[in-house]
């Protein structure tokens, strides 16, 4: 009897290990076929002509694969969108979870979250033929398929992710700090800023990464008005070309296992890093500004 | 009873997994440009001789004759001719490679429709997408940038452009570069300083055509050789073909069938 209830807890046990390597095993898979696939490419070209090389003529004869102009799009692109973003989605969070009335927020976050359910084809499409027309007409620039265009798209895609995560974040700081800090004198503009704000900020930066991270990895928005240059911007309303615009639109044409298609593929290596280094750097903030005992999330 | 089950098993099994023990079957590989003749022109073929099974797959035209050499394809599609190399090679073989140009590849530059550009030379797009002139006034327009726009590198329409227009050299990296005909169309028509070009079939009344050279392009030009911009589409055979591989270059060639797909698909007819 005790020995088939132990096999069974055993057996409990096995299925959730499998089920929760599963996505691990998955990942590593995908890793390993992104290296494999990536790698013959620095057997042509050092690793440092491919990441500081300026010209990306991946067809022309003889190719050169540099992709200091992708990567410096990629950068810019995410920056930008993320000096958009994250002022825009933190002050609705503070709004949405401190000063709103209930039935404000009852209506306004699903609003807001519903911002993410778009999908990203029609958010490139409305930056395409609205916003680039309008750039056009209204700042006399040459074309409206640009980088602020691109950020600003992607600033509208990762304020919803950032909003909804920092208002969750705001939201659970427990109640005795707001109340400790009211009762000290404090008025409501300085306990948002003083107590509240540096409470949640653990979750606020996870929602910032989440956030960029979205904005990064993006493909069809910056695919669409990002203009598809791939140049150093020297102004925000330069056409740029991002590392993941590259990848789709020359994927599909790229011989099997030519030297553009392992290019390619490293740039997806390239793009992998980029993505682990901000997640490190997020894991370290959120640790460091992590607080101890009633406002540990 | 059951061994009723296995055999009619068996049966349903060998139908699924062998058609080719009681059908013809052709191999299609190569080029993408010829990638969507090929498939229109399968789907209606494969849908009349529904005997012959057809696989398509676009590996690039060096692919697609590699294949053809090696015995692995039926036909190839090639959007260049064969080169010298790869005929001693098909030769050495015992594979003669027999070329059937079914359809060609016409490239029109495109302007926004309220852009007041009509013609321009050969020379001048050359210099206009290396970069060396970037404003409309030097090519007798209004002082304005010239927004070039350009295919993204391994499409086959930027492949012609490079060859015919290029010469060799690159585009400067500051043209937009966009991922189909479709995208181009819908950029040019929305800004007014914008310079694209289009495959044929693309070209519609939301943008405006430029002659090249004083030439027009359409299927006139294009066929008598006087539209700087276009190229010959082919197909190869291994030796002259015969049976099925026959069937199907002369379906593909013939004007009321498979030359109506040609069109459909967006390059111009033979006839």
């Amino acid at each position: 009897m005790i020995n088939s209830r132990q096999k069974k807890e055993r057996f409990i046990r096995f299925f959730f290990l499998f089920a929760a390597s599963i996505s691990i095993l998955v990942l590593s898979m995908i890793l390993l076929f992104l290296f494999v696939e990536g790698a013959p490419i620095f057997g042509k070209i050092s690793v440092t002509s491919f990441i500081f090389g300026r010209e990306w003529y991946p067809t022309s004869s003889p190719p050169d694969f540099g992709i200091l102009a992708l990567l410096a799009a990629s950068i810019a692109v995410t920056v930008l969108s993320a000096a958009i973003s994250i002022p825009l989605g933190v002050m609705t969070a503070i709004y949405l979870a401190e000063i709103a009335s209930a039935r404000v927020r009852e209506i306004a976050k699903p609003v807001v979250e519903l911002l993410a359910a778009l999908p990203s084809v029609v958010i490139g499409f409305f930056g395409m033929v609205v916003v680039a027309p309008f750039l056009q007409d209204n700042f006399e620039i040459a074309t409206g398929l640009n980088l602020f265009n691109a950020s600003l798209m992607l600033a509208f895609m990762s304020v919803p992710t950032i909003c909804s995560i920092s208002e969750d974040a705001i939201h659970s700081v427990p109640k005795d700090l707001k109340e400790a800090s009211l009762a000290l004198g404090a008025t409501h503009w300085e306990t948002i800023f003083r107590v509240i704000f540096p409470a949640s900020l653990s979750g606020i930066s996870t929602a910032v990464i989440l956030g960029m991270s979205r904005a990064i990895g993006e493909t069809m928005v910056v695919l669409m008005v990002a203009g598809g240059a791939a140049m150093v911007p020297t102004s925000i309303f330069n056409p740029v070309r991002p590392m993941p615009a590259s990848i789709a639109a020359e994927m599909a044409e790229a011989p099997f296992r030519s030297d553009h298609y392992h290019a390619l593929f490293a740039i997806g290596i390239v793009l992998f890093l980029f993505t682990m280094l901000f997640n490190l750097v997020a894991d370290y903030v959120a640790q460091k500004h992590k607080q101890v005992g009633a406002a540990t999330l | 009873m059951k061994s009723k089950w296995i055999i009619t098993m068996a049966l349903v099994l060998t139908c699924f997994a062998s058609p080719g023990a009681w059908a013809g079957s052709l191999k299609v590989d190569g080029s993408t440009t010829v990638l969507p003749i090929a498939q229109k022109v399968t789907e209606a073929f494969m849908k009349e001789f529904p005997e012959v099974s057809i696989s398509i797959s676009g590996g690039g035209s060096g692919n697609g004759i590699k294949a053809l050499i090696d015995g692995t394809a039926d036909i190839a599609d090639s959007s260049r001719f064969i080169k010298d190399e790869e005929v001693k090679l098909a030769v050495e073989k015992g594979a003669y490679p027999v070329p059937f140009a079914i359809a060609y590849d016409c490239i029109v530059p495109v302007v926004n429709s309220g852009n007041s550009a009509g013609n321009l030379t050969l020379d001048q797009l050359k210099a206009i997408y290396m970069g060396k002139i970037r404003n409309w006034k030097e090519v007798g327009g209004p002082d304005a940038e010239i927004v070039v726009i350009s295919r993204d590198t391994s499409s086959g329409t930027y492949e012609v452009w490079e060859e015919k227009v290029m010469k060799k050299e690159r585009v400067y990296a500051g043209a937009l570069l966009q991922a189909s005909n479709g995208a181009i169309a819908q950029v040019v028509s929305k800004n007014k300083n914008a310079l694209g070009y289009l495959g044929i079939g693309y070209v519609d009344k939301n943008v405006k055509a430029l002659t090249v050279n004083g030439i027009a392009g359409n299927e006139e030009t294009t066929l008598n050789g006087t539209f700087p911009i276009a190229r010959p589409l082919f197909m190869f055979t291994r030796g002259w073909p015969s049976g099925d591989a026959l069937k199907f270059i002369n379906y593909v060639m013939n004007p009321q069938k498979g030359q109506k797909y040609v069109k459909e698909a967006g390059f111009v007819p033979l006839y």
